[in-house]
């Protein structure tokens, strides 16, 4: 039986999981969660592990807007989200929840603004 | 000089004193005013975009100038006066309130309550004392923070981190997405004083090397940062000859923990603990002196800005009773702790109902438990799994054990 420690990043309370594994790889248990979030977080963590990206946009006029990814993103896609958040332009005046860019780095996911400008 | 005249005047619109505006609006007070230095209300959490904040308040998940915004836009929806670039520099125990901004001038403020909602400014490196050179390309790390994410700048592009907090963490994910390279995060002690999940999400996701019980013991370079040496160290913090070794970098962050801003709260002669290096407060964050609030990072250094956003509702509905005459101090109860537990807020008790202590522990704890005692009678024991002084903990005051105790002392103190 094979086991995985992961901490938990769901929220800033941060418990430390383990999670055990079958002979073929499946999950068969999640342990040290407080919370049902956890299971979710793991099952995700070591299938096809997701995260939230922020960063800036610099706008038309020269300054910069804070972002983020709407949704989580596959974690193997980080950098390529990040190269095109860095090639993006928003415009000069921008509102919390624009849209900056519709799909970024064919994830399906709108990277959104998170200030107002 | 101009003078005027308010019932409430907040210093600071970060995130703490834009919570304790609102909430003493809503306990229906009118006249206030919110005072604040930088160009926009917000407080630091402006320049903070990363996700996090808000699942204890809001429940989602939300960025800090998400978080800032909500609150800013409750201030604006009730129009509440506020004032941008205005810089308060002096408080009297009287409450007069002087302040200075391009558009007013010099002008002073008679208020009937206070609120201090200053925050807290870094550790900078001159207070740490690191041998070496002064080059350029060492910043603190929430300086760091303000060129990348507000001005789109980067600080350089190899990196060396001194301090484990959570904006160290935090700026050394932020530099990485921007194409920089974080050699190592040096941490002092032997654990991280910042979040577990940050340590994850920040440090294990891109291999960067946590080095806990090291620091950083010389710096080098002439116009700019070349290179840093790093030590291990040993219990007692001391570098242990033979474990040196000299990282090239052209950028070093220090991440070294957060002061308080407190000078004007120390000019107008408010008491002040010690450990917390905020005012000594009561459950409704009243200072010593009558009519003083405090609230947020001014008051003790919080992690979460959700338990900001809590205290600072506290203050501001005090606040409010206070100017109504309706503040009851029935009993005086002074909390005592034993030096595991580092401090608690409040320190003083002054009401005869349940109140919540926020305290924080000195090193990292398994399986203790929390007592609380009023001389020998133990009122309350709490088992725990896990305390670390990076994590605030809270336990609850009863109201029947103060209304009995009147006055003296109660005591919180961890035990196996
Ligand atoms: C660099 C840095 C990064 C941080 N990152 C995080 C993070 O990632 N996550 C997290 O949860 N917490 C973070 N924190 C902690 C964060 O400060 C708190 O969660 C929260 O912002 C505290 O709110 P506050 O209102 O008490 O202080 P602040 O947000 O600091 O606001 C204080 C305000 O008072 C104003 N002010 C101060 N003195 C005067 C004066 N004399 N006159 C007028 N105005 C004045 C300041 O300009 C400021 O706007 C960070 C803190 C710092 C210093």
């Amino acid at each position: 039986m094979k086991e995985r420690n992961l901490t938990c990043i769901v929220c800033p309370r941060g418990c430390a999981l383990t999670v055990r594994f079958d002979g073929a790889g499946k999950i068969t248990s999640v342990e040290g969660n407080a919370c049902k979030r956890g299971v979710v977080y793991a099952e995700k963590e070591c299938t096809h592990p997701e995260r939230t990206v922020t960063s800036t946009v610099r706008t038309e006029g020269g300054a910069v807007v804070a972002v983020k990814t709407a949704t989580t993103v596959p974690k193997e896609k980080v950098f390529a989200v990040m190269k095109e958040i860095n090639a993006a332009r928003a415009p000069r005046s921008v509102s919390i929840g624009d849209v900056i860019i519709e799909n970024v780095a064919g994830t399906g996911v709108a990277v959104v603004a998170t200030a107002n400008i | 000089m101009k003078q005027i005249e308010k019932e409430l005047v907040i210093i600071g619109g970060g995130p703490a004193g834009l919570a304790a505006a609102v909430a003493a609006y809503d306990k229906g007070l009118r006249d206030i005013l919110i005072l604040e230095r930088d160009v926009a209300l917000g407080g630091i959490l402006r320049q903070c975009i990363h996700n996090g904040f808000g699942l204890h308040r809001f429940g989602e998940e939300l960025t800090g100038p998400e978080y800032a915004a909500r609150y800013e836009q409750q201030v604006k929806e009730r129009g509440i006066p506020y004032m941008t670039e205005t810089m308060v520099t002096e408080l009297r125990a009287d409450r007069t309130v002087v302040a200075r901004s391009a558009a007013m001038g010099i002008f002073e403020i008679k208020a009937g309550a206070v609120i201090l909602a200053m925050g807290c400014r870094e550790r900078p490196k001159g207070a740490l004392g690191i041998a070496g050179t002064r080059p350029a390309g060492i910043y603190t790390a929430g300086t760091a923070q303000k060129f990348v994410n507000m001005k789109g700048m980067m600080p350089g592009k190899e990196v060396v981190i001194l301090g484990s907090g959570d904006i160290g963490l935090i700026m050394a994910r932020r530099m990485t997405l921007e194409g920089a390279r974080v050699k190592a995060v040096c941490e002092l002690m032997p654990y991280s004083g910042g979040l577990a999940r940050n340590i994850e999400q920040c440090l294990n996701d891109f291999d960067i090397p946590l080095l806990l019980s090291h620091t950083v013991i010389d710096i080098h370079g002439k116009e700019r940062l070349e290179a840093v040496t790093i030590a291990k160290v040993d219990e007692r913090r001391r570098p242990i000859p033979g474990t040196e070794q000299t990282i090239p970098c052209d950028t070093l962050l220090l991440s070294c923990g957060l002061i308080p801003e407190n000078e004007l709260t120390a000019q107008a002669g408010v008491p002040m603990d010690r450990i917390t290096n905020g005012a000594l407060v009561d459950g409704d964050r009243q200072t010593e002196i009558p009519g003083v609030f405090a609230c947020g990072n001014v008051l003790h250094v919080h992690d979460l800005v959700d338990y900001v956003s809590e205290e600072a509702a506290i203050a501001g509905e005090a606040a409010v009773r206070f100017l109504r005459g309706e503040s009851k101090k029935s009993i005086l109860v002074s909390v005592k702790t034993d030096g595991k537990v580092r401090y608690t807020v409040p320190q003083i008790l002054t009401e005869a109902k349940d109140t919540r202590l926020y305290f924080r522990v000195s090193d990292v704890f398994r399986g203790k438990k929390i007592v609380l005692k009023a001389g020998d009678r133990v009122l309350l024991e709490k088992k725990t799994v896990k305390l670390a002084p990076g994590e605030m903990e809270t336990v609850t005051v009863k109201a029947e054990w103060l209304s009995e105790l009147a006055e003296g002392e109660i005591s919180i103190s961890l035990s196996d």
